[in-house]
């Protein structure tokens, strides 16, 4: 009944597209909101107007196949994702998964606090669509995986948020589908287990199943996949090898204009502050190579003259350790003992980073009196990542995670 | 694999035929759903099992005390506490299972719009809990209507027909409240002083035999009064319900879980853009 070619595939999409409605205030969420609603616009057309998340997306995937989806925030990934995986309904066209698909939007979902590890693992693999016999046949597995044997009856309200998310990614690890979905689900836990993901997910796209995964780590996209589809405006913009599709989206990223990875001070806030901060990552839209130039800038509003006024940088990791701290004091900045508005440029000529995420804190203090007059923590988030560098001199282990060769400081008044 | 599953992600609605074997074929997330709500209700707690129990006493207390030793509303002859509890096991199953499964949905918006199954599950994963509970005060009432003295006969083997008709005239109203409660946020605030209402519309705390012969009819339009007075009779052996009220009772539950479950489709396309 079925043709060959269908045999030979994975997943084919056709005309697939979502449209929510967006604008004119929230949607009614209340009888009384949609009556007082239906008063004023009797034969309105409805709330706000269409907004494409997803257009005309078309593709075929053979079985087999790993294929990643990157694009910029709003292109669409998640929308796709989420069509694919049927959490929610295409507005337009069709596409057919032929085969058991497994998707993976998150990992832990459906976990509860009280239940114990054990527990956990049944009610997961159960959500994520695992018959019960399955998951009892591979418990022993997936506890081993974990590495948390001790603790699995143990209710996981007592877990450190990384054995949780241990335990969560191995059930998802273990769940046996032919088509898998997967989005983002190694933005968690520490470098040795993501390490260790990454080699479960390269034998899962080793071994004859479809594979399709979202992230923005561009690292892992090159590592695990060798199809990409880029996505942009919530339509397909590229589709073919990954290579090409990672200088594709490079380029898309350098004509990208403002990022969103800055931080802008409330206009209402007086004293002294930052007043904003923008990073420059060497891809772009807070995605930085390790190895290449990076840089900060800062706005710095200072109304009333300190003499000691100093001001720190940390760059901190996923798990909030500080593992860079830079400041500047003294009697060099021209900030010292003045007032104005002044532009603090901070540049890492090569930075050396671990791939991963960061993000900054900044301080501007008081040295002598330890009086604090900003503090921003977790502001300008980044990603770092490894891909396209020959790597043999690189232990992939936490160890070896920062070192920064130099830096410089530049201070004008703005 | 020569039959391999074919998934297709469409715009058009799904065949209930299709929804009822995906239902079938998440029967282990059913019950994976059922034994975490069990886990959670008879572990956490401190006194557990005890508040199971001490719930519909203490319901049936004060309704004895008002109804019973101020109002003296008639019983069919039998000592008010019994008479009242025997109707409340049956009640606090309906509203149970009501209540849970109207925010079944809502509260789970993390399951609603990470994963995919058929979405009816939840729902239903909420009447292995209520069904536990239901048996924990029925084993309550039985021991203490044997302190009393009384006894049982094979009348009790209607029980289950009484929880079939309590349950599915739940569970369909419960199928749309749910659906609804996504969209709008009112249902939650309305569905409680409904059944507030409906308790008092039913017979648990009066006998139905107490309300005037003229409004008889209009009063068994309440699809939840024979299968109460059936539970009593069974229980208890008050006046049993008329068969055709019986009938009318089954007919109104296998509707209201049709509508409910067409409900529940309506809108479930869109439960992942909206919860």
């Amino acid at each position: 009944m079925r043709s060959d070619a269908a045999s030979h595939t994975a997943i084919r999409a056709e005309g697939l597209g979502k449209s929510y409605r967006i604008g004119r205030g929230p949607r009614a969420s209340t009888l009384a909101e949609r009556l007082v609603r239906a008063m004023h616009h009797p034969f309105g057309p409805g709330d706000g107007e269409l907004f494409w998340a997803l257009r005309d997306a078309s593709f075929e995937i053979p079985r087999g196949q790993a294929v990643g989806i990157i694009g910029r925030n709003g292109a669409g990934k998640s929308t796709l994702l989420k069509l694919l995986s049927r959490i929610t309904t295409p507005t337009t066209g069709w596409a057919e998964l032929y085969g058991r698909v497994g998707s993976l939007i998150e990992v832990g979902t459906g976990f509860h606090p009280e239940l114990t590890g054990r527990e956990n693992v049944y009610l997961n693999g159960a959500i994520l669509g695992m018959r019960r016999h399955e998951v009892a046949r591979r418990f022993d597995e997936i506890v081993e995986f974990s590495g948390i044997e001790q603790f699995i009856d143990t209710p996981v309200k007592r877990y450190s948020s990384g054995m949780y998310m241990r335990l969560a990614f191995a059930v998802a690890a273990h769940l046996d589908a032919e088509i898998l979905v997967i989005d983002e689900v190694l933005a968690v836990g520490d470098l040795e287990f993501q390490r260790k993901c990454l080699g479960k997910m390269g034998e899962v796209a080793g071994a004859g199943r479809t594979v399709l995964f979202v992230s923005h780590s561009l690292h892992a996209i090159s590592t695990l996949t060798t199809r990409t589809l880029v996505l942009e405006r919530g339509r397909v913009a590229f589709d073919g090898s990954t290579t090409d599709g990672l200088g594709f989206y490079r380029a898309l990223q350098a004509e990208g204009a403002e990022s969103p990875h800055g931080y802008v001070a409330h206009a209402d806030r007086t004293g002294i502050h930052v007043r904003s901060a923008r990073l420059h990552a060497s891809i772009g839209e807070g995605i930085q190579r390790n190895g290449d130039p990076f840089g900060i800038e800062f706005e710095l509003e200072v109304p009333e003259p300190v003499p000691q006024l100093c001001f720190s940088v940390h760059i901190t990791d996923e798990s909030e350790r500080a593992i860079n701290h830079f400041w500047i004091y003294g009697d060099g900045p021209a900030f010292r003992n003045a007032t104005g508005r002044f532009v603090v440029r901070f540049d890492i000529p090569k930075l050396r980073l671990m791939m991963g995420r960061y993000t900054m804190s900044v301080w501007l203090n008081n040295r002598a009196t330890h009086e604090t007059y900003d503090l921003l923590r977790n502001v300008c988030p980044f990603e770092v990542t490894m891909d396209g560098l020959v790597r043999p001199d690189y232990d992939w282990s936490p160890e070896h995670m920062t070192y920064v060769e130099d830096y410089s400081w530049s201070v004008v008044r703005a | 694999m020569s039959d391999r599953q074919v998934v297709r992600i469409g715009a058009g609605a799904t065949s209930p035929f299709r929804t009822l074997r995906e239902i079938w074929n998440y029967r282990d997330l059913f019950r994976a759903l059922g034994t975490r709500d069990l886990r959670l209700r008879y572990r956490q707690t401190f006194l557990g099992i005890a508040w199971v129990v001490l719930q519909p006493l203490a319901a049936a207390g004060i309704f004895a005390f008002v109804f019973g030793s101020i109002a003296h509303v008639p019983t069919d002859g039998q000592p008010y506490v019994l008479f009242a509890l025997a109707a409340l096991t049956g009640w606090n199953f309906f509203s149970n299972v009501l209540t849970r499964a109207s925010t079944s949905l809502i509260q789970n918006p993390q399951l609603v719009t990470r994963v995919y199954f058929p979405r009816l599950i939840l729902p239903l994963a909420v009447v292995p809990a209520a069904l536990v509970d239901l048996l924990v005060t029925l084993a309550a009432f039985v021991v203490i209507a044997l302190a009393q003295g009384r006894g049982f006969d094979a009348r009790l083997a209607v029980l289950p027909l009484v929880v079939l008709l309590l349950g599915a005239l739940a569970l369909g109203a419960g199928f749309a409240a749910a659906a609804l409660a996504v969209r709008y946020r009112d249902v939650q605030y309305l569905l409680p002083v409904a059944i507030q209402m409906a308790l008092y519309a039913s017979p648990v705390a009066y006998s139905a035999s107490a309300v005037p012969e003229r409004w008889q009819a209009l009063y068994y339009a309440n699809p939840l009064a024979a299968p109460l007075e059936l539970m009593r009779w069974s229980l208890l052996g008050t006046p049993a319900p008329a068969a055709r009220q019986l009938a009318y009772s089954a007919g109104v539950a296998a509707a209201l879980v049709l509508i409910g479950a067409a409900v529940f489709r309506g809108i479930e396309r869109s439960f992942a853009d909206e919860i």
